[in-house]
């Protein structure tokens, strides 16, 4: 993987909404139930019949502004120099749950058996053997991929303001979505 | 073994198989660690457009999750209390298999064989699974009491060979060459109806295919692909198909020269010998025979699809060519299912699209005969003749001697009634079957079944109505072969990667205990192992096929699989039809079926005709309960397989889905729960508001586990509590999906 930002890009025209990729995630990362590293919303609106769906499949954004790395008070966090990864060590975490409260995306989760949290960290032990993420690799419609953010975010399409998702500006999250005309954010 | 290979020193990766009843069968491989599965992978072999992996879905991905259930069944164990109160002690094996047999010696010396019923079960779709297994026990025993159809196609399979000869669909991969693609009730995004049906889906529409999705739902499969979403009311898809028919002719649009050259019964000039003028499905459309011309406007009220739409919709597809017409099997699950597989392959024939590629009709595109040479364990020679449809099996319990072909039994009549049950790897029982109030009340009734032997991995609602209760393997946990009965061209191999649990083991081996307790062990196992019957199924599938490899080499490569090709149903008979004639009485497509005439029943008509439901919307019943309700499959279940697990509950939760309207009008909130009942029974269910649903519908997906309060309230939400026996009136098939209730909040 060349250096710079890594992201996601999913595309959600695709997406059949399976939730196949969370389960993946789910069954790679211990697979305690209530711990939703990656996880699909689902998103409906218009008005009956003239009504429309539209799922999005979200683990960290791995943000270039992230706010978990600010407020953690144990530095469990880190934003890697180059490839940008925002990984957390479960080791120093002290199960305070403020990065729950500041992340806009709801990435971070609280596993209160372990009292630690746990987070998507982009699959690293994989990328380091180039392979790719488990959702990439487990994703039945091949929606989703992993690569540089500035390749990515050039995409035709390619856009992080969506009906229903928190604003961009808050974090500068990595992750890029292809999206219907109606979940276009039109605020 | 083979040696496996490692993705680091303690850590094996092996191919496994992941063997549920979906039309899917992917490749998986675990990742096992100190004799336990610790991960699960999917297919990595090159992802290549003509050969996309085999990638597995959520269920698949689950698979380790179930295997290592805290509660999966361990030890033998007989009934203590009354039957279904699931009170059990455990017993030995050989207690066990003592009880067994002497149980089973009694009902055929007493009963005959035929009071032996080997229950449908499709829980594990392993090439030696224990229903074939116990069929071939009982065949050396005489026999037992067999059955046809199953919940999933019955009207399909059942009605189709009578209009075309046989049931045959186009395969996914020529979906990109399709103009239309209307898809009648079919939700591959969430069935999974084969392991890449929906990325085919995904390249038709990239080559530009429009989408039209009828459904009551905003399904998944709609909300991702439909252009066009058509939300009718439920069993009142014949009546849009023949409002179809009529813009179609009135529009001149009809393919008349396909129609003339492959079909009778269209027009009164090709109609069969012997049959009063005016019988002709074009007579039936323009109304000549009852006065009522079937037009949109007509539709429009029974459908709640208004005129104009079913007007462009009629005239979208019969312009572009081809066009493809998908029904799933949800539609041909209702009152008069039998029908709307008929008025299905009409269109398709109006339109000249049958046989070609890129157009056609698919009754959920599967059933094609296009598989690999795999063989199956040899099951033998059924001694008793007489067959139930499958849906009556609780009349064979309560009537079974009294049954007649008005029934649907064949070959009858019976010699006994049902007494002796084995319940396999399998949930119809209780939880499957409809009405599960009435049979629950049959069951316990200890004396019409006397006996009942259940083998599962969890104590599943049928599995509490178990007398012995025997603790099966997993698929994981043995040797084992899988191939999609859809008819994609591959077999998976599924390695032993763990040991099953405390005493779990598979039928083939107690079946064979039992065997050599009544002396047929001998020609029960051959002197095989299950694992010689594998070698055996490999070894005669190699000489049907050179390049099929040996066993060991099929073991540790886990898969071996030909390039998929666009199949096109019925190409033959269409290209030739000198030399292919269709295996019907005429040779051709009969849309006008003379057998079908012929019966002179009121509800099997000679054409395929809207004819309105018992429980649908046009129904007295209405009165007393507005809502039409269904029973979709869920994408986190196959049938009832995984409603046990937290990690699919967690994925997407059970709920019942309400349109806003309905929900409102009952102070309904989204997340409240709410009773559903009818005069069948009740459930309770978490409302899940929703724009997705048609106002007057609700669904709640079939396969939660019947959960019954002191008051016989479904607290699971098994939507069986809810439904109907009565039969269709042809395939006497599971109409499962026709049902009214209401809805209050709990």
């Amino acid at each position: 993987m060349p250096v710079g930002q890594i992201a996601f890009l999913v595309d959600t025209t695709r997406c059949i909404n399976c939730k196949t990729c969370e389960v993946a995630c789910k069954d790679v990362n211990e697979g305690v139930v209530g711990v939703r590293i990656r996880q699909v919303r689902t998103f409906e609106g218009g008005e009956f019949p003239r009504v429309f769906a539209y799922a999005i499949s979200m683990s960290c954004n791995h943000c270039e502004d992230p706010a978990c790395v600010a407020a953690c008070p144990a530095g469990a966090y880190t934003k890697r120099a180059g490839d940008g990864i925002v990984v957390h060590d479960p080791e120093r975490c002290i199960g305070c749950r403020y990065c729950t409260w500041v992340c806009p995306y709801g990435a971070p989760q609280y596993d209160a058996t372990a009292g630690r949290i746990r987070k998507c960290n982009l699959c690293v032990e994989e990328l380091d053997r180039g392979r790719l993420p488990v959702c990439v690799t487990a994703c039945p419609m091949r929606v989703i991929e992993v690569g540089r953010l500035a390749d990515l975010e050039t995409r035709p399409g390619a856009t992080m303001l969506i009906r229903g998702v928190p604003s961009p500006d808050l974090t500068k999250p990595a992750c890029v979505y292809l999206i219907r005309s109606e979940a276009t954010d039109v605020r | 073994m083979t040696a496996p290979a490692e993705s680091d020193d303690a850590t094996h990766v092996v191919p496994v198989v992941c063997n549920h009843d979906c039309g899917g069968r992917c490749r998986l491989e675990a990742h096992v660690r100190g004799g336990r599965v610790v991960r699960i992978t999917t297919d990595e072999s090159p992802d290549l457009a003509d050969r996309p992996q085999l990638r597995a879905c959520l269920r698949g991905r689950a698979i380790g999750s179930r295997l290592n259930d805290p509660n999966r069944l361990l030890y033998p164990m007989k009934r203590v209390g009354a039957r279904g109160e699931g009170r059990f002690e455990r017993v030995s094996w050989d207690e066990a298999i003592d009880l067994v047999t002497s149980r089973l010696q009694r009902a055929v010396k007493t009963y005959g064989p035929g009071s032996v019923f080997i229950h449908h079960g499709n829980g594990d779709e392993g090439a030696i699974s224990g229903v074939a297994a116990a069929r071939r026990l009982m065949n050396l025993m005489g026999g037992h009491l067999a059955y046809y159809n199953s919940y999933t196609s019955a009207c399909l399979n059942y009605t189709a060979p009578f209009i075309t000869g046989r049931r045959d669909t186009s395969s996914y991969q020529t979906l990109p060459h399709s103009k239309l693609i209307v898809l009648n009730g079919f939700n591959p995004a969430e069935t999974i109806f084969e392991t890449n049906s929906c990325h085919y889906l995904a390249r038709a529409k990239d080559a530009g295919a429009k989408v039209i999705v009828i459904d009551p739902r905003l399904t998944e499969t709609a909300a991702t692909f439909a252009d066009e979403w058509l939300p009718l009311k439920p069993t009142t898809d014949v009546a849009l198909f023949v409002a179809m028919a009529h813009v179609i002719v009135t529009e001149g649009l009809q393919d008349q020269a396909f129609l003339d050259t492959f079909c009778i019964g269209f027009d009164e000039r090709h109609m069969p010998d012997g049959v009063p003028e005016g019988l002709s499905f074009r007579s039936y459309v323009l109304g000549a025979a009852d006065g009522t011309p079937k037009t949109p406007e007509w539709a429009a009220p029974i459908t709640g699809i208004d005129a104009a739409t079913i007007r462009r919709v009629a005239i979208d597809y019969a312009t572009h060519k081809p066009a493809q017409l998908l029904q799933g099997c949800g539609p041909q699950r209702h009152a008069y299912g039998e029908q709307s597989v008929r008025a299905g392959i009409t269109l398709a024939c109006m339109t000249g699209n049958l046989g070609r590629l890129g157009g056609g009709w698919g009754g959920g595109e599967g059933g094609r005969s296009l598989g690999l040479p795999i063989g199956g364990f040899p099951t033998g020679t059924n001694g008793v003749k007489a067959r139930i449809p499958v849906f009556l099996w609780t009349d064979a319990v309560v009537r079974g001697t009294e049954m007649t072909e008005r029934d649907g039994v064949k070959d009858g009549p019976l010699e006994s009634n049902i007494k002796f049950i084995f319940n396999i790897a399998g949930n119809t029982l209780v939880n499957q079957h409809a009405d599960i109030n009435r049979t629950v009340a049959i069951l316990r009734d200890e004396r019409l079944v006397e006996f009942i032997v259940v083998s599962d991995q969890l104590l599943t609602p049928s599995a509490r109505f178990a007398d012995v209760l025997l603790p099966a393997d997993h698929s994981l946990e043995r040797n084992d072969l899988g191939s999609p009965w859809t008819g994609e061209r591959y077999v998976v191999f599924g390695n032993k990667v763990v040991e099953p649990p405390g005493e779990c083991c598979h039928e083939y081996w107690w079946l064979s205990r039992v065997a050599e307790r009544l002396g047929l062990e001998p020609a029960f196992t051959e002197g095989k192992t299950r694992e010689d019957w594998l070698r055996q199924i490999v070894a005669e599938a190699r000489a049907g096929d050179a390049s099929f490899p040996d066993y060991d080499e099929l073991r540790s490569q886990g898969l071996y699989r030909k390039t998929p090709e666009p199949y096109v149903a019925f190409e033959k008979e269409i290209a030739d039809p000198a030399h292919h004639p269709f295996a019907t009485p005429s040779g051709r497509i009969e849309i006008f079926s003379k057998t079908l005439y012929d019966m002179q029943h009121p509800e099997i008509p000679g054409v395929p005709s809207y004819l309105a439901a018992w429980e649908g919307p046009e129904a007295d019943l209405v009165g007393r309960y507005p809502l039409q309700c269904i029973g979709p499959h869920a994408k986190t279940r196959i049938n009832s397989t995984y409603d046990e697990n937290g990690w699919m509950e967690e994925a997407e939760p059970r709920t019942m889905w309400i349109s806003r309207q309905d929900a409102a009008a009952r102070h309904i909130a989204d997340g409240d729960t709410v009773n559903v009942f009818n005069d069948r029974g009740a459930l309770l269910a978490r409302a899940r508001v929703t724009r997705r649903m048609r106002p007057g519908v609700v669904s709640v997906p079939q396969g939660a586990w019947y959960t019954p309060d002191e008051h016989g309230v479904c607290h699971r939400g098994s939507v069986n509590i809810l439904t109907s026996q009565r039969p269709t009136p042809l395939a006497h098939g599971n109409g499962q999906h026709t049902m009214l209730v209401d809805v209050r909040k709990a």
